[in-house]
């Protein structure tokens, strides 16, 4: 896979084309995940703890299981168990002992709404009434919520047989701390020695949810030689395949797994929850097994992101140039280890070249649902506190924010903390965009502020397998592995398209089953349109050799005389006026000469690029309540080459809006039992149309060198640099560091009293 | 438990369907009547997802009952096509690449077709606030926005 020489003329890359599902999509025919039945279908409702932290002392199912209707009731003892992973530990941990004690819980509960028992009954109404009947005997524990008092030696232990893993050995003693992700270069004392200007500051976050508005559900169906069907919304039913064969322990190949249309997942829909528990009651009644979750159960029991506290120390010299950094956060994987800390590390300033760095990132497990991939994980909360801190300090040396980035920006050749060394990047070219943004230059009026925050992303790359047939007639399908979340089938087809040199109505891209392709990793990370774009660019190279063979062996010449040229077969022999032939043309003779023809690619695609993101934000302070109103908001973003700009600005505008809520409303709210009391979406208040402006888009361009067409991942810079400029903005208009998320009107009111209060 | 026999109009059809007391009209249309495409966010009326016009008026079918609709007229997303012709919100809907994932999508065409009924020349905070109870998690509502705008020029546009 060569690509230093990334293409520059295109025909369909860049331009504004209707997606290839968008009709389904506004007539209501796309199918998601609840929209599956099959014939005697039964639906599976779960019994979830009310309990933060408990002992299963006895599960009783006897009167459940006596309803009529009532097909199964099915506890932990029905879900294989498996052993604790042992180190060396990947940076993201799939531990069996532990998913399978997440999906159904084994001796302990750990969060409420932890699942318990299911049941599986002739309908939903039957099922949750034997929810009813299911008698659960509890010893309750002392729970603990946040990271910090997580990890003091009074705390209540989660897991007495998790141990800090600490290298080379493990500590003396359980411990919710799991681990710890450490980065550091140069010399703190130095660096800070060499600073004029030093500031520490603490920030905090909160849980978010992803929010997608499809509820996760799936239809599990078993036969009796062993063979399992599942259709479900996910990320990656490829990976889903893999968790669901090592929970139950079933060969691979007998599980066939579609994906349904998806509606939103944002990372969280990039592991299981209720697959294995469907499988199993469908494999002990012999029935297809429905299970959705309501949104309640969305909230309580699947991951939010991780909420994070954070103490950060920076230097800075009065010229702008930051000397030293250093950082410890505490994040919260939730009931069993794995927030992101690797990632955190990695984020931490990556946008700077600080010679003097050190960032500690813990991962402490606490009473609250396992933490999911989000969009970034580990990065909008790093950048938060990162950005927020050189804010003050840029106002504190009474310097420009973006004349300060500029002044630390990271150029080609630099490296990151995490030790990614940068090829060609876009830093500087958003930075200077934003510079001679009108957005940057207007005016502001009273009670409001304008704020900024870079975000760093080093997008996925991995494995993606790709088919694409040449159709009789001159058609073309392309299938891929992965779940269109937001308009991936349209690149897909644009790149076809462009390799081939046809018009894009020709190319039909579909999502194929785990029977029908090669493994491909996840719809997350920003790497679809990378990855899974290559190896389709791949695919399409294979079938335009085979038809330049074709050609040759037509012309009974060379096959190095014969081009591909604009969609059609071209003899290069000089002197040879030899008709080229058309896709078509060609199309229509391959079953005849050989056979018919189709390319394929299994990659791990390596080459990413890391992908630059600033976002200027307005907002206005209401002095009187403290509700913030974002008024304005620029996205300024390297994408390395939009390949479809309709849906690169979606991702920009939907990115900065998620993290709109994020700043703003967005929190878990627990009562003294640790019980979440915002469960449903009036409570947990998603952003609306009305809440937010115009999100303005500037689409940068610096083509990733490693990459056939320049691609760098779109979807999650934005989120990372948006909270960190909505609190900028509103720490700039109220005039005082604002370090805890979500900005909600009673914390704004009270800095803007406290303000008062000191100016008496 | 009894069923009542309820007489419906549905995207101009009369339909006959068969409903316990306590099932919504959403219910209804998903598991009675197999009609998916109106979608199930949350079920409680915090998402407008389940939109569709019942008498002109849009509603969230998850806060309706089924019994309640004995001779109702009711719009879903699977009649908002004339035939094999897009509805202009619809076309401007693809045309402005409204939709990412498309759950939200079937909830809010029906939200803005029967906005625009009312307003046929909204402005854009107008826009905002008559689709303030569909949440859209993916597009950060601006395409969406201008999608409906750009629709509504092109409905008021003589023919
Ligand atoms: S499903 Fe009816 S409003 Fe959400
Ligand atoms: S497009 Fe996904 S929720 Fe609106």
């Amino acid at each position: 896979m060569s690509n230093d020489n990334a293409k520059t003329n295109f025909q369909w890359v860049g331009k504004r084309t209707r997606r290839p599902d968008g009709v389904d999509k506004v007539t209501g025919r796309a199918r998601y995940g609840d929209d599956m039945s099959m014939p005697g279908m039964l639906h599976c409702k779960v019994l979830r703890s009310p309990h933060a932290h408990a002992k299963i002392l006895s599960i009783d199912t006897s009167k459940a299981a006596a309803i009529k209707g009532v097909k199964a009731v099915l506890t932990s003892a029905e879900i294989p168990d498996h052993p604790l992973s042992k180190p060396p530990y990947a940076p993201i941990i799939n531990d069996m002992h532990d998913i399978s004690r997440n999906v159904m819980a084994r001796d302990k509960v750990f969060y409420d709404g932890h699942a318990v028992a299911a049941v599986a009954a002739t309908s939903e109404r039957i099922a949750k009434a034997a929810l009813k009947l299911i008698e659960v005997k509890y010893e309750v524990l002392p729970h603990v919520l946040d990271p910090i008092e997580a990890v003091q030696p009074d705390a209540p232990i989660l897991h007495e047989d998790q141990f800090t893993f600490l290298g080379d050995k493990t500590s003396e003693i359980p411990s919710n701390l799991f681990r710890s992700s450490v980065g550091e270069r140069g010399d703190l004392d130095q660096g800070f020695g060499e600073a004029d200007l030093i500031l520490e500051r603490d920030f905090s976050s909160e849980p978010v949810h992803q929010g997608y508005i499809e509820p996760l559900a799936c239809v599990a169906s078993t036969s009796e030689d062993g063979c399992v069907e599942l259709w479900t919304t996910t990320q990656g039913h490829f990976v889903i395949r893999a968790l669901c064969s090592s929970l139950l322990n079933i060969e691979l190949a007998k599980i066939r797994v579609t994906a349904s249309e998806i509606g939103g997942g944002f990372g969280g829909k990039n592991t299981v929850y209720g697959e294995p528990v469907a499988i199993r009651l469908s494999q002990i009644t012999g029935r297809p097994v429905r299970m959705v979750m309501s949104r309640k159960e969305v909230f309580r029991s699947s991951g939010p992101t991780v909420g994070s506290r954070t103490h950060i120390k920076m230097g800075v010299k009065n010229d702008g140039t930051i000397t030293a950094a250093e950082v410890e956060t505490w994040y919260q994987a939730g009931a069993f280890k794995g927030a992101p800390t690797g990632r955190a590390v990695e984020t931490y300033f990556s946008s700077y070249t600080i010679p003097n760095l050190k960032a500690t990132v813990h991962d402490v497990c606490v009473n609250r649902p396992k933490v999911a991939a989000y969009r970034a994980p580990g990065a909008p909360m790093a950048a938060f506190a990162a950005e927020g801190i050189i804010n003050e300090l840029a106002n504190r040396i009474g310097m420009d924010p973006i004349d300060i980035r500029l002044k630390n920006a990271v150029t080609e050749g630099d490296q990151s903390l995490g030790g990614s060394v940068y090829g060609s990047i876009g830093l500087i070219e958003v930075l200077n965009q934003t510079k001679n943004h009108p957005h940057y230059l207007a005016p502001l009026g009273p009670n409001q502020g304008r704020g900024l925050a870079l975000g760093y992303w080093m997008h996925g790359g991995g494995l993606s397998s790709v088919s694409v047939h040449l159709l009789d007639d001159g058609s073309v399908t392309v299938a891929t592995g992965n779940p269109d979340i937001g308009g991936s089938r349209s690149s897909m087809r644009v790149m076809a398209a462009e390799e081939l040199g046809i018009d894009i109505e020709l190319i039909k891209p579909i999502v194929a089953d785990t029977g029908s392709m090669g493994y491909s990793h996840l719809t997350a990370g920003s790497r679809t349109t990378f990855a899974t774009g290559w190896a389709v660019i791949n695919s399409v190279r294979e079938i335009i050799e085979k038809l330049c063979i074709l050609a040759a062996k037509k012309w009974e010449i060379d096959v190095n005389d014969v081009s591909w040229e604009a969609g059609h077969a071209v003899s290069t022999k000089s002197g040879d006026s030899i008709k080229p032939l058309s896709l078509k043309e060609l199309a229509a003779m391959a079953t005849k000469m050989g056979g018919a023809i189709a390319g394929h690619s299994e990659i791990n695609a390596g080459g990413t690029g890391a992908a630059f993101c600033l976002q200027l934000v307005d907002v206005e302070v209401d002095p009187e309540t403290g509700h913030v109103t974002p008024l304005r908001h620029t996205v300024i973003q390297d994408v390395g080459r939009a390949i479809s700009p309709d849906y690169v600005e979606g991702q920009m505008q939907g990115g900065a809006v998620q993290g709109i809520g994020w700043a703003l409303n967005e929190e878990y709210v627990y009562d003294d039992q640790a019980r979440l009391q915002n469960t449903g979406f009036l409570d947990y208040r998603m952003p609306v149309a009305s809440d937010v402006p115009m999100i303005d888009t500037v689409i940068v361009e610096v083509p990733n060198p490693n990459h056939p067409y320049g691609v760098r991942g779109v979807g999650e810079p934005t989120l990372v640099s948006a909270p960190a400029a909505v609190a900028n903005a509103v720490e700039n208009a109220i005039g005082k560091p604002m370090s805890s998320l979500p900005l909600s009107p009673p914390k704004v009111l009270k800095a803007i009293e406290q303000i008062q209060v000191a100016a008496e | 438990m009894a069923r009542h026999l309820i007489t419906t109009t549905i995207n101009g059809d009369e339909v006959e369907f068969a409903c316990q007391p306590g099932q919504t009209l959403l219910e209804v249309l998903r598991t009675e009547l197999g009609m998916n495409g109106t979608k199930n966010g949350c079920g409680s009326g915090d998402c407008g997802s389940c939109t569709v016009i019942v008498n002109d008026r849009p509603i969230n079918a998850c806060l309706v009952l089924g019994v309640e609709l004995e001779g109702a007229q009711v719009e879903t997303i699977e009649g908002m096509a004339d035939g094999t012709e897009l509805h202009p919100l619809q076309q401007k809907f693809l045309d402005h690449a409204a939709l990412q994932c498309g759950i939200c999508t079937p909830g809010i065409l029906n939200m803005a077709k029967a906005f625009l009924a009312k307003n046929p020349d909204p402005t854009e905070s107008e826009v905002r606030f008559g689709l303030a109870g569909n949440l859209c998690r993916c597009t950060g509502y601006d395409k969406i926005v201008r999608a409906v705008l750009d629709a509504a020029q092109e409905m008021r546009a003589p023919k």
